[in-house]
């Protein structure tokens, strides 16, 4: 596979080689206390981004009055604090529907962006240009614009008040990950394409089985990052869902901080714990996908 | 941009016809996106334009206003409070973010073995959940006995209250999203990666000092990354709404008293839309957002062309 610095590299691993690029140089590693400051401020950095993590954990596991004394390990171990976000919170069905609202809406933009983006990578057609145009600058349009005419749309239809609305327009596509996609789709070599089509392969054929499997780690990218945006939605659920029932973790989680935070009965440890519980999915997802993870987000600042 | 680097093909007798099935492929192909980009963006715009002018309250039918929304609009205080504490946010937020991710990413490049290790170690906070980090960061950042003010009280520094006093729930804010970085630091990090190092060697064969090479190589070597950050991270700071509403907006309405301070833009639409039923109103509230947002980013554009640097423009 042919890979320019321009384009993505696909499966490739970041690391630093002695091929010419930056990094440290083979003085440096001749001299590895000259490493030392550098070593040193990084792992100050890393303590100053971990230690927000440990404060939750720490708190989701201390009785009511020792939240606030900061002292890194509970003097009381209170484990029924996550007992209790179970008893005043349906948290295990919140999680259960975004499970279910975070699947849908991964499989369903997944498929539609990746079948989008190789039509604007693989075809040459009048008004293409015009067209993926038109997907770019979708991106720059603030969800603020639609939401309310999107919002009476589903009004109109009946489906206000249900989940559907949360993730159903993933069907179209969404613009990023169209972008993203045809960058890793332009990636491949085009030899393999007309090689299939002599061999009598239709369009779909070239899709499916070339250009699909050949981009696997682009559609897990994709997937993944469509899990957490779901997983993180507040807006949209605070605009469909009224019924307990049906919140998401998000939603869940400030009805949590509206009943037990400020102005309510400031037990925050329940919170903290309700906090923690909402976070470990996406910790377990990073631990899985965290090479996709990375190159995703690395990908995106490259112009492609 | 690199396009299809498709083979030129011969005239010949059967090319038009093959065009056209070629076309009509492609048409099935982006037809979904066409479709929902009808139905999801371009007709909701015009709708929210059209509705922009009239009074709708999503149940009686819409009365035509004219320009009563916008003259509101200009009227209403709390859409200056709000314009305001968003602008000022975005300010204090974007560059911030961009200086501190970019010196943690020179680090990171820097360090060499390890660095993979740290980078995660970065962009773990930015699996948080927004709502999560928004209760967790009140509590580090109360006044009293947050863990930030109580880091500051041991160098003798006495920290404001973040979350309560007006003046300083933007700051509290920023320190906030700082912790979610990571996603800058590592386009940076791969920027930085991309920097032939060729370029070093002539800068120190010309006696270039550290900080030469740095504002001379460097910078304009990643200035592609840094442009992409600046107008991505302007755009989603002017549409602020997660942590904000999470940390300062309750439903019961009877959450903090500051919450005047991190009144944000988008925080006041969805108020005006989806609490007082004002869809006209908010509908201008919109379309006067995405103006702002094409003025910034189309300035950010104007201004950055002198300073971006394109590897494929060389020459």
């Amino acid at each position: 596979m042919s890979v320019s610095p321009t384009q993505p590299v696909i499966g490739g691993a970041q690391v630093p080689t002695d091929d010419g690029r930056s990094g440290p140089t083979r003085r440096d590693r001749a001299r590895p206390w000259k490493r030392a400051p550098y070593l040193i401020a990084v792992a100050l950095a890393g303590v100053v981004f971990t230690y927000p993590f440990v404060w939750l954990v720490s708190a989701s596991l201390k009785p009511r009055t020792e939240v606030f004394d900061n002292a890194l390990v509970p003097k009381t171990w209170q484990w029924s604090n996550f007992a209790d976000v179970w008893d005043y919170a349906p948290m295990l069905s919140w999680i259960g529907n975004s499970a279910i609202v975070g699947i849908a809406a991964a499989v369903s933009v997944t498929i539609s962006s990746a079948l989008v983006a190789f039509g604007f990578a693989y075809f040459r057609f009048p008004g293409r240009n015009l067209l993926f145009g038109l997907v770019l600058a979708t991106m720059m349009l603030p969800q603020a614009v639609t939401m309310i005419p999107v919002y009476l749309i589903w009004n109109e239809i009946g489906l206000t008040g249900t989940q559907v609305p949360l993730w159903a327009q993933n069907i179209f596509g969404s613009a990023f990950y169209i972008f993203l996609l045809r960058q890793f789709f332009l990636g491949l070599p085009r030899e393999l394409f007309e090689a299939a089509r002599i061999d009598g392969s239709g369009f779909g054929g070239l899709f499916w089985r070339i250009a699909l499997p050949l981009c696997r780690p682009a559609l897990a990218i994709v997937f993944v990052f469509e899990i957490q945006a779901s997983w993180n939605d507040l807006l949209k659920p605070l605009i469909y869902l009224q019924d307990t029932a049906l919140f998401t973790v998000p939603r869940g989680l400030k009805s949590i901080i509206d009943t037990f935070g400020n102005g309510g009965e400031q037990h925050w440890e329940i919170i903290m714990a309700a906090s923690l519980i909402a976070t470990i999915p996406m910790i377990i997802i990073f631990a899985i996908a965290q090479k996709h993870i990375i190159e995703g987000i690395a990908t995106q600042g490259r112009k492609g | 941009m690199s396009t299809t680097s498709a083979p030129v093909r011969r005239a010949t007798p059967g090319r038009s016809r093959r065009n056209w099935r070629e076309t009509r492929a492609a048409y099935a192909f982006i037809g979904l996106w066409i479709v929902g980009s009808l139905v999801f963006t371009l007709g909701p715009m015009i709708a929210s334009l059209v509705l922009s002018f009239t009074d709708y309250d999503a149940i009686a039918e819409p009365r035509n206003v004219g320009f009563d929304n916008y003259r509101e609009m200009i009227a209403d205080p709390k859409v200056a409070k709000a314009l305001g504490n968003t602008l000022v946010y975005a300010v204090l937020y974007v560059p911030t973010a961009m200086v501190v991710a970019l010196a943690l990413a020179l680090l990171l490049n820097r360090l060499g073995r390890g660095s993979g290790f740290f980078r995660t170690v970065f962009y773990l906070p930015v699996m948080t959940p927004t709502v999560a980090v928004g209760a967790l960061f009140l509590l580090l950042l109360n006044g009293n006995q947050g863990l930030l003010n109580r880091t500051l009280g041991l160098v003798g520094i006495t920290g404001p209250n973040w979350t309560t006093d007006t003046d300083w729930v933007k700051p509290g804010l920023a320190v906030t999203m700082l912790w979610g970085v990571g996603g800058m630091v590592v386009i940076y990090l791969a920027a930085l990666r991309q920097v032939p190092k060729d370029l070093y060697e002539a800068a120190d064969l010309d006696g270039a000092g550290a900080w030469t090479k740095f504002r001379r190589v460097t910078i304009p070597m990643i200035s592609g990354s840094l442009f992409f950050t600046l107008i991505v991270q302007t755009i989603a700071a002017l549409q602020m709404f997660d942590q904000a509403y999470t940390m300062f907006f309750g439903a019961q309405e009877n959450s903090t008293y500051s919450n005047e301070a991190a009144l944000f833009y988008v925080i006041y639409l969805f108020q005006q839309a989806f609490q007082f039923l004002h869809m006209g109103y908010a509908s201008a509230l919109a379309w006067l957002l995405f103006l702002i947002i094409i003025v910034i980013t189309a300035v950010q554009v104007r201004v950055s062309r002198r300073f971006v640097y394109y590897e494929g423009e060389r020459g």
